[in-house]
């Protein structure tokens, strides 16, 4: 445990650096309605990562989960405009059942078929894409159509300020639920055994076996969280940015494995924390938002994006490595 | 007439048509050290999992206290105290020693929560229990293999053992390792435990265990008290034959001395070894020991052009080359066998054919095309020159036994027409029939051949009987030369226990 402290000690100082050298390259970096919004983006992504954490420590892969939360979303909100319903704890609830079931089909095939989990959900995802523009439908639900409640819950902010030129910005309530969860997710992987269970499974497959674990239970779990709360970060995110829009989070498996591996999971299995994932998240949400002030072309976002992938992953393999030695 | 704890009677399993026992018995007595002895393929590993319940027999029974047990589940075989430490320890890498220790308790009493402070209250009693210190709070991935183990003989003691089955316990260990677990095995047996010791190593079950059961072809050829067997007994035993053992003489030719083969002049890798010179002539076969860590296999490494920043002068056939890589080594006539043949020679899932080819593709293709024709001949020749026992070259590598995966690695050298063949541990974990095969093969590799053989083993009585000179490593220097003359088991023995 001393190892794992150290390597978020690590990330922590590098996040500390970067942030020291954006702040001197961009003195408004650090004013407060810049870290309010910072914060802001780091919900969705954060909450999305917490999942992918899960699958990473137990050895797995994710590329589903954007699909799952745009389908839970889309879907959602579709149904709540046919019902014409207007709240927010059952569309959240039904939207987190979504996710939940995709992620069932994950682990059914993840389980049952001893399937490589890169490709089981490489294949859910576009079945579920596919099947959700081809049937469910193609166009976007703007704010005139987009159920108030949904809105007004996620404009809740903590604390307001206001500007001397009038204007009011406010830090968003979400983050409250985005740290609520991280912490659900830190005592579920720290002091349960299904937590456990995942760290096992990544660390030893045959010898999770001998010792007794119900890997079926534990792959279930671990999709279906996952599923689970890529639903429930779908949902929230359209009512964050007023819009529903099916083809909504693409290519946001990327920047989400990157701010967890970046978090110091390691992409082989075994080990991953969640203080190191928030780390990670907000790191990676910190530089995205920096080369969007310093008007970086988003072309070269991705770049930079794909580059912090290989070499978080060629850190934590070569840490990887030298511990084995 | 049953006074054992655990008892196999004729028991016979079959798998896929192939008989893999027939007739196997076995008897275990409350606290023995009993060991089981067979070469690789014998049923050893067949006759761990039926008692361990993880196979069920398809003939014969299965008692413990004298009760059978019909369709025993592994659940139940823990539940009367069967523990089995398997090869690879089955143990979490990624989680502390504590973790590993308490896992089973946690699971045995179905916990839903994770009670760190209990688990270290488990780990420190399991580590009590065995009377040795281990750090609770370190990854176990970081331990070494030696550490390992303990871990995995203090978890299986926390399950009220009454038998531990140990799979091969002392192949990665080096002797000081042996010596600790084989006094923690008699410890373990002070306390009523019996041990299954499963080996092919010969000195150890004769040193350790106080009943032998030998198995040869899945069925029980011998079995008696420690005391009426000897080390020739037990390998007719368990080969069905005699294995000649006479020690290696190299003479050299009449005439002037040929110039060596090998030659290094100060040879120096900063931080492992320093100024060595040696010098190997061809028909040689020079053993090099020293413990691990003395900076043997550095200077195979360095020979094998993986250390470019080596300095001081190699020369083969008394020409000076540079190694700067493996290629460099390969080109200059340098065949290198790795330690650990499994991780670092084999490509194991790839055919018999693909692996003897793959550092000759470079001349089998000298016009971007394979030359397949003659690579089918040169694979062929030398599967029938190594007597690889497979039907086809086409196999892949893993469904051969290890001795055969060695003579696999053997033979891809030997196509590179290689001039200095340096073997490190040639024979770890390659039971004493395919071990005496291999030896053979070597001498007359050098015999025949000219080659010049740099041994490295920790195995003193593989050296002595092989080759001809042996040199003593310690701390990154060569301390003696031993000539053939001064070179017995004892000698070298004695010599090696002195570096600390």
């Amino acid at each position: 445990m001393a190892l794992l402290r150290r390597s978020e000690t690590v990330i922590a100082g590098i996040l500390l650096l970067a942030m020291v050298l954006i702040g001197t390259i961009n003195p408004a970096f650090w004013q407060l309605d810049n870290l309010f919004s910072l914060m802001r983006s780091n919900v969705i992504i954060g909450i999305m990562a917490m999942g992918v954490l899960l699958v990473l420590i137990s050895g797995g892969i994710d590329v589903s989960f954007p699909a799952f939360a745009v389908a839970a979303m889309y879907l959602t909100i579709k149904g709540m405009l046919a019902l014409g319903y207007n709240g927010v704890v059952l569309p959240l609830l039904a939207a987190t059942l979504m996710g939940l079931a995709f992620g069932a089909v994950n682990g059914f095939f993840v389980y049952k078929f001893r399937m490589i989990p890169l490709i089981v959900t490489l294949g859910t995802s576009a079945m579920v894409r596919g099947f959700l523009l081809g049937v469910v439908g193609t166009s976007m639900i703007n704010i005139n159509k987009m159920p108030t409640a949904l809105i007004d819950f996620a404009r809740t902010d903590v604390v307001s300020v206001t500007k001397a030129d009038g204007t009011t910005y406010g830090l968003t309530a979400m983050v409250l639920i985005y740290l609520g969860l991280a912490l659900a997710m830190h005592l579920v992987l720290r002091y349960t055994m299904i937590g456990r269970s995942a760290y096992a499974l990544g660390g030893d497959p045959e010898a999770a076996r001998r010792a007794g674990f119900d890997l079926r239970k534990t792959i279930f779990f671990i999709y279906c969280v996952a599923g689970a709360l890529a639903g429930f970060a779908g949902l929230l995110h359209s009512g964050m940015i007023w819009l529903a829009n099916p083809r909504d989070f693409v290519g946001l498996e990327l920047d989400v494995i990157a701010a967890v591996v970046l978090g110091g999971a390691s992409i082989f299995g075994g080990r991953g924390s969640v203080l190191g994932t928030m780390l990670g998240v907000f790191m990676l949400v910190m530089v995205k938002n920096s080369l969007i002030i310093m008007r970086v072309d988003t072309t070269w976002q991705l770049v930079v994006v794909g580059l912090i992938v290989i070499a978080a992953t060629a850190l934590s393999a070569w840490r990887d490595r030298r511990r084995a030695a | 007439m049953s006074d054992g704890f655990i008892e196999l009677r004729n028991i016979r399993k079959v798998f896929a048509g192939v008989v893999a026992l027939d007739a196997m018995s076995l008897v275990i007595k409350p606290g023995e050290i009993h060991c089981l002895a067979g070469e690789n393929g014998s049923g050893k590993s067949t006759v761990i999992k039926i008692m361990s319940g993880v196979y069920q027999p398809d003939g014969g029974e299965i008692l413990i206290d004298g009760r059978t047990m019909p369709g025993m589940s592994p659940i139940e075989a823990i539940a009367h105290g069967i523990q089995v430490i398997y090869q690879d320890f089955s143990l979490f890498g990624n989680l502390t020693v504590a973790e590993n220790l308490a896992m089973n308790v946690h699971l045995g009493e179905k916990r839903r929560l994770m009670n760190w402070r209990r688990t270290r209250a488990i780990a420190r009693e399991a580590v009590a229990r065995l009377g040795v210190e281990l750090d609770l709070d370190a990854e176990v991935a970081s331990l070494p293999t030696a550490g390992k183990q303990l871990v995995a003989i203090a978890r299986a003691l926390m399950s009220d053992a009454r038998l531990i089955i140990m799979d091969e316990p002392t192949t990665a260990l080096t002797r000081k390792e042996v010596e600790t677990l084989f006094r923690i095995v008699r410890d373990i047996q002070a306390r009523g435990i019996a041990i299954l010791f499963v080996s092919h190593k010969m000195r150890e079950m004769l040193e350790i265990s106080e009943r032998i059961t030998v198995i040869r072809n899945g069925r029980k050829v011998a079995e008696g008290p420690t005391g009426d067997f000897d080390e020739a007994l037990i390998t007719r035993h368990m080969t069905g034959g005699d294995i000649l053992n006479q020690p290696y003489v190299w003479t050299p030719p009449p005439g002037p001395p040929p110039a060596p083969r090998l030659e290094i002049r100060g040879l120096t890798v900063p931080g492992k070894c320093e100024d060595l010179s040696l010098a190997i002539r061809p028909g040689e076969i020079v053993g090099l020991s020293g413990l691990l860590g003395s900076g043997r296999t550095d200077l195979a490494l360095a020979l094998f052009g993986m250390v470019p920043g080596y300095k001081g002068e190699i020369l083969i056939d008394g020409a000076p080359v540079r190694l700067r890589t493996t290629q460099e080594a390969i080109a200059a006539g340098i065949a290198y066998v790795p330690e650990d043949r499994l991780t670092e020679g084999l490509f194991l899932p790839q055919s018999i054919k693909r692996n003897m080819l793959a550092t000759s593709y470079e001349r089998l293709a000298p016009k971007l095309v394979i030359d397949r024709e003659r690579a089918e001949e040169m694979t062929q020749g030398m599967v029938r020159a190594m007597q690889i026992a497979t039907p086809t070259a086409e196999k892949p590598v893993m469904q051969l036994s290890g001795g055969n995966q060695q003579r696999v690695v053997l033979a891809r050298w030997l196509l590179t027409d290689a001039r200095v063949l340096i073997l490190n541990g040639p024979t770890v974990g390659v039971d004493v029939g395919s071990k005496a095969e291999i030896h053979a093969k070597i001498r007359e590799l050098a015999q025949h051949h000219g080659l010049a053989v740099l041994m490295i083993s920790d195995d003193v009585l593989e050296l002595v009987q092989n080759c001809n000179r042996i040199v003593l490593m310690h701390r990154g220097r060569f301390i003696e030369d031993l000539p053939a003359a001064a070179v017995t088991e004892e000698t070298v023995s004695d010599r090696l226990k002195t570096f600390t």
